[in-house]
C-alpha cells in the first residue's frame, strides 16, 4: 500500500483492474467462428473453409472465399462506420438504409450515359444536359444528399429533443418514399464508364478499409472523437464541461448520413443500376455489425476496429453457411440470434463493470 | 496569500475602489424564494482569498440553495453576488466555471467511459494541430499536466489510463477534485464531497483539501461531518431555516457550540435582529 503526501491511506495498484481492449473478445469470437466452420467443413464435406484445397491453385488460403467475405460486407461496413459513431454518442440511426436507396436513385440520375449501344438511354431521367457528366458531379450530388439527410436527422434530435429512434425512423420512411417517387418506382440504369469504375471489383473493400482507418484515427485522436464518447458516456457531464452537445450531435448524424451516401455511390456503381428498394434493411445490418463489434447501445463504448471485426464476423457467417450448403433462410435466423446474443453480452458486461468487477 | 498581494497593483486595483481586493466572493442580501417557500433569506457572506470556509446546517437549512445561486444553477430572487471584484449574474453553471468557480457536486460530473486525463480536460482539450472539430489532441501534454495536477493535489491513482467506471467512489471523487486544481480555479465549492465515501477514501479527499489550503486556493465546503469541518476549515458559517445564524472562527468554537447554532439553541447576537428563530 502506497503512502500519500500526507502519509495516510493510498490506493492499491491492481493490474487486474487495468482496462483491457474489448476488441480482443470480438477477435476471439471471430476466430472461434472460423474454427467452427473449419471443423464442420472437415467433418461434413472433407473440405476446408479457410485453406486452399484445390491442387491447380498454388496458395495457402482460399483467397477467393476470403475476398468474398470482405467484399460482401464492405458496403454495409461503410454505413456501419457512421452508425458506430452515432451509437457511441448514445443515439441510433435507423435511416441509413433508406438514405442509401434515395441517394443511389439521385446519384444514378446524374451518372447516366447518353447512348447505350448507339441508342438513346432508355432509362434517362433528365434531358441531354444531365448525360455523360464528369464523374465528380454524381459524387458531389451523392455526398450532398447524405449531408442534407444526416443534417436533418441531427437537427431534429439536437434541437427538438425527440428521441433519435423516432427522428431517424421518420427519415427512414420519408427517404424511402423519396426514392420511389423519384422515378415512379422505375430503376435508373446505364451509368458512364467513369462512374461504373468507382465500384468495380475489389474497390468497395478499398473504400471500406480507407474510411475505417480514417475514422478510427478521427475517433481516437481528435476532439470530435473525444466529445462523441463523452456525449454517449454522460451527456450532462459533457454539457457541464462546455461541450456544445447539440452542435456536436448534428455533426455526428451528418457524418453518418454522408457515410451512407458514400455506400450508395459505391453500391449503385457496383450494380450499374439504382432501384428504389436498394439498401433495404441495411440499417439493421449496420447496427448489428456495430453491436457485434462491441459498441454499446447505452453509449460511450465501442470502436471502429470492433465494428470492422463485427463486419467480418457477419461476412464469415454468411460465407460459412454457403460453404456448409445451408439454406439462406438459416442465415437470417442465425443472424438475428447473434444480434440478440451480442446485446445480452453487452448488458452483462455493463452490470459486471457497474459491480466493480 | 502572496498570490493576492502580487495581483494587487495589476488586475485587482482598478475594480476594487469599493471593495477590498482580498475578498474573492461576497454575497449581499442573497435571497431565493421558491413560490411561497423562503429557502434563502438575506444571506450576507464573505470569503477571502486563501480562506477555507465550511457551511453547516440541517437538511433544508438553505446550504445547497445558497451554493446553487452562486454557481448559476438557479437564478436568485434578489441580492448581489460579487466575485473577484465584479458583480456577477451567471446564466448557468458553465458560465460560473468559465469565470473560475469549480464545483464538485455530490453527483459527479464525470464521463465514465473516459480515462482520468480525458475527464480532466473534457471541453478544454490541449490541441496539437488545430482543425476545427477535427483538431488533433495532444495526449502527451494532457497526460503530463494530469500527472502534475495529481501530484499537486496529492491524489494517488494507480493508473491514469484507467477509465472512470473502473474506479472506486473515492478515486472518482479525487478525479473530480483534481480537475479544479488543474485549471487553477479561483474558487472551489465542494458539496458534501465525502458523504458516500469510506474512511480511507474520506482521508484521501481531506488530504486534497489540505493541499488546496497549502496552495492558497479558497474553498467553500458543505459538510455534515463535524470532525472533518473542525480539521479542515478556518471558519464555519451556520445556516438555519434559510438564514445565516452564525459566523464562527474555527479556533474560537467547538463542536458542541456549532451544534447549538445548528439546532437553534443559540443564535449569534448580530443575526438575532434578522428574525432567525
Amino acid at each position: 500500500m502506497a503512502n500519500t503526501a500526507h502519509g495516510i491511506g493510498g490506493l492499491k495498484y491492481d493490474p487486474r483492474k487495468r482496462t483491457k481492449p474489448p476488441e480482443l473478445n470480438v477477435l476471439l469470437a471471430l476466430v472461434l467462428i472460423i474454427v467452427t466452420f473449419e471443423v464442420l467443413g472437415w467433418l461434413l464435406y472433407r473440405d476446408s473453409f479457410l485453406f486452399n484445397t484445390r491442387d491447380n491453385v498454388d496458395a495457402i488460403f482460399n483467397w477467393a472465399r476470403l475476398n468474398i467475405i470482405i467484399l460482401q460486407v464492405s458496403i454495409i461496413g461503410i454505413i456501419a462506420i457512421g452508425v458506430t459513431q452515432v451509437i457511441i454518442s448514445g443515439g441510433i440511426d435507423l435511416s441509413s438504409g433508406s438514405i442509401v436507396g434515395a441517394t443511389a436513385m439521385i446519384v444514378m440520375s446524374f451518372a447516366q450515359t447518353e447512348l447505350v449501344n448507339g441508342n438513346p438511354n432508355p432509362k434517362a431521367v433528365f434531358g441531354a444536359w444531365a448525360m455523360d457528366l464528369p464523374v465528380i458531379v454524381p459524387i458531389l450530388v451523392g455526398l450532398a444528399c447524405g449531408l442534407v439527410a444526416g443534417c436533418i436527422n441531427g437537427l431534429l434530435i439536437a434541437y427538438t429533443r425527440i428521441p433519435p429512434f423516432i427522428a431517424t425512423l421518420g427519415m427512414m420512411v420519408s427517404a424511402r418514399g423519396l426514392s420511389k417517387w423519384w422515378t415512379n418506382g422505375q430503376p435508373v440504369s446505364f451509368p458512364t464508364e467513369g462512374f461504373a469504375a468507382l465500384g468495380k471489383g475489389m474497390m468497395p473493400v478499398v473504400y471500406f478499409i480507407a474510411l475505417a482507418i480514417l475514422f478510427h484515427l478521427i475517433l481516437r485522436q481528435t476532439v470530435y472523437g473525444k466529445h462523441t464518447y463523452a456525449t454517449g458516456s454522460n451527456e450532462d457531464a459533457a454539457r457541464m464541461s462546455g461541450i456544445n452537445v447539440a452542435r456536436h450531435k448534428v455533426l455526428i448524424y451528418t457524418l453518418a448520413g454522408m457515410l451512407a451516401s458514400i455506400a450508395a455511390i459505391v453500391l449503385s456503381s457496383k450494380n450499374l443500376t439504382a432501384q428504389a428498394g436498394m439498401g433495404g434493411m441495411y440499417e439493421l445490418d449496420a447496427i448489428a455489425m456495430s453491436v457485434i463489434g462491441g459498441v454499446s447501445l447505452a453509449g460511450g463504448r465501442g470502436s471502429i476496429i470492433g465494428t470492422v471485426l463485427g463486419a467480418l464476423i457477419f461476412g464469415v457467417i454468411i460465407s460459412g453457411f454457403t460453404f456448409l450448403k445451408l439454406d439462406a433462410y438459416y442465415q437470417e435466423m442465425v443472424k438475428g440470434a447473434i444480434i440478440v446474443g451480442a446485446v445480452v453480452l453487452d448488458q452483462w458486461r455493463q452490470r459486471r463493470t457497474a459491480a466493480g468487477m | 496569500m502572496s498570490d493576492a498581494k502580487t495581483n494587487l497593483p495589476g488586475d485587482a486595483a482598478p475594480q476594487s475602489d469599493r471593495h477590498p481586493s482580498d475578498v474573492i466572493l461576497e454575497t449581499r442580501d442573497l435571497t431565493k424564494h421558491y413560490g411561497g417557500v423562503h429557502a434563502l433569506e438575506g444571506a450576507n457572506f464573505t470569503l477571502r482569498r486563501g480562506e477555507h470556509v465550511a457551511i453547516m446546517g440541517d437538511n433544508g437549512a438553505g446550504k445547497s440553495t445558497f451554493v446553487r445561486q452562486i454557481t448559476g444553477v438557479e437564478q436568485r430572487t434578489r441580492g448581489d453576488i460579487i466575485f473577484n471584484g465584479r458583480p456577477v449574474q451567471f446564466a448557468g453553471p458553465l458560465e460560473a466555471r468559465e469565470a473560475g468557480i469549480e464545483t464538485v457536486f455530490q453527483t459527479l460530473a464525470l464521463a465514465d467511459h473516459l480515462d482520468v486525463s480525458d475527464n480532466l480536460f473534457l471541453g478544454r482539450e490541449k490541441i496539437r494541430f488545430r482543425l476545427g472539430p477535427f483538431s488533433i489532441l495532444d495526449y502527451r501534454a494532457m497526460h503530463g499536466a494530469t500527472l502534475e495536477a495529481l501530484e499537486r493535489t496529492g491524489v494517488k491513482i494507480p493508473n491514469i489510463h484507467n477509465t472512470i467506471e473502473r474506479m472506486s467512489g473515492g478515486q472518482r471523487q479525487c478525479v473530480a477534485i483534481a480537475r479544479t486544481a488543474t485549471f487553477h480555479s479561483k474558487l472551489t465549492i465542494m458539496d458534501e464531497p465525502t458523504a458516500a465515501l469510506g474512511v480511507q477514501e474520506t482521508a484521501q479527499v481531506e488530504n486534497i483539501v489540505r493541499t488546496l489550503k497549502e496552495a492558497g486556493e479558497p474553498l467553500i465546503l458543505i459538510s455534515h461531518n463535524m470532525r472533518q469541518v473542525m480539521d479542515l476549515v478556518d471558519r464555519i458559517v451556520v445556516f438555519r431555516r434559510g438564514r445565516i445564524v452564525a459566523n464562527l472562527k474555527r479556533d474560537e468554537t467547538d463542536g458542541q457550540d456549532v451544534v447549538a447554532y445548528i439546532t437553534g439553541a443559540k443564535t449569534q447576537p448580530e443575526y438575532v435582529g434578522e428574525g432567525a428563530a
